[in-house]
């Protein structure tokens, strides 16, 4: 655990005023808050470090604590013992943003000012709960098939149906399955973003799929059947003579399911490599000058 | 549309402790909808979560309307931008290997 200067971190000097504090706080409040900056985990944790300097040095007591014993935090504890006995703690009445949680706080700051240094989260009342965001990491094949899994969120088991074809990246909402809402506000909602592996030889894009296949130079030249494997189970193809290297053909219905439209499934792209063969005898050799020669 | 998905916008300001005539401006400015029933005015609950980022944006982080409304014109912007992006990134999964 490593000392923070949340002076450094607002931008102002240790003879800042209130006002100075609060104007610096503001304005990089303004440019890293996460509402203006969607999906971006740096300014996210900016916005983070910001917050915790402002509740410090926003708050006279918090202040005044952080600068007499900064970089002897580590004896934080032995003057909250001390003040103990003088006066409880009072609010400021100042707002703050939402979507913070004591989580939020580093432990550096847990250290030295504990539950009593947290004066203003959620100073504002709300009435909609929080809406919670999860990401949830699956397998390929987890989502060809639709299933139910029970998710942790918050300390509460909810379980949910992961409809098949969902899509890496693709975010679903879950309707009030955020946080409580204040006084019979509505409850948040729960965004749940997938990230998908694929450690399929198959490549995906949305609900069709493709695959490389190598087939051999004679079934190339002269036709013949090939076994392949779909998601579905094997197939059989068959090759027509004279296939060329590159060919692609389609299994129509032997691709991804397409998302929330039951039973639909997208095509499977088979793309054919033709190997060559290696290390021929003089016979095979003597055969292929033979037939160039015809 | 169910009277349950509508909440009262005088039930919404008090909780908020903002104005009516808050509200008023954000419909005015063509920010948030809202449904006379009545004589009463609603909001559609779908429209909360919008509606608190944009009191956030204007009491907290001290933004007026007009800046508000190019934010939250952009802030749709970049969240189509980021869908874009993550289809175009899927589809960069078929060249690689």
């Amino acid at each position: 655990m490593e000392f923070i200067d949340y002076y450094k971190i607002l931008g102002v000097s240790k003879t800042a005023s209130d006002s100075d504090i609060k104007k610096s706080y503001r304005k990089l409040a303004r440019k890293y808050h996460p509402d203006l900056n969607p999906n971006d985990k740096e300014a996210e944790r900016k916005f983070k470090e910001i917050n915790e300097a402002n509740e410090v040095l926003s708050n006279p007591e918090n202040r005044k604590k952080y600068d007499q014993y900064g970089k002897d935090w580590k004896h934080a504890e032995e003057f909250e013992k001390a003040k103990q006995s003088q006066h409880q703690y009072k609010n400021t009445g100042q707002q703050h943003y939402r979507n913070y949680s004591e989580s939020d706080f580093s432990d550096f700051f847990e250290s030295m000012f504990g539950g009593s240094g947290r004066s203003t989260a959620y100073g504002r009342t709300r009435y909609r709960g929080e809406d919670y965001n999860a990401e949830l990491h699956l397998n390929l094949m987890d989502v060809y098939k639709a299933h139910k899994r029970t998710l942790t969120i918050n300390k509460k088991n909810i379980r949910i149906t992961i409809p098949a074809g969902v899509e890496n990246g693709q975010t679903i909402k879950i309707k009030n399955h955020g946080g409580s809402g204040t006084q019979g506000g509505p409850n948040g909602d729960l965004y749940i973003t997938f990230v998908i592996e694929n450690k399929t030889p198959f490549r995906r894009n949305k609900s069709d799929l493709y695959l490389h296949v190598d087939i051999d130079l004679y079934t190339a030249v002269l036709g013949g059947e090939i076994m392949i494997e779909t998601l579905d189970g094997k197939v059989k193809i068959n090759v027509k003579p004279e296939t060329q290297n590159g060919t692609k053909i389609k299994l129509k219905g032997k691709g991804f399911p397409v998302y929330k439209k039951e039973g639909q499934f997208g095509d499977l792209f088979v793309t054919y490599t033709i190997k060559i063969p290696k290390n021929l005898s003089e016979q095979q050799k003597e055969l292929f000058r033979t037939l160039s020669k015809l | 549309m169910t009277k349950g998905h509508l909440i009262p916008v005088l039930e919404f300001c008090k909780r908020h402790e903002i104005e009516f005539s808050f509200i008023n401006s954000l419909h005015e400015f063509g920010l948030i909808e809202i449904i006379t029933i009545r004589k009463t005015a609603f909001l559609n609950s779908d429209e909360l979560p919008r509606l608190e980022q944009i009191i956030v944006f204007n009491k907290e982080l001290e933004i007026n309307l007009e800046g508000v409304e190019v934010i939250m014109r952009l802030l749709e912007r970049v969240h189509q931008i980021q869908n874009e992006m993550n289809m175009l990134k899927n589809k960069l999964g078929l060249y690689e290997n």
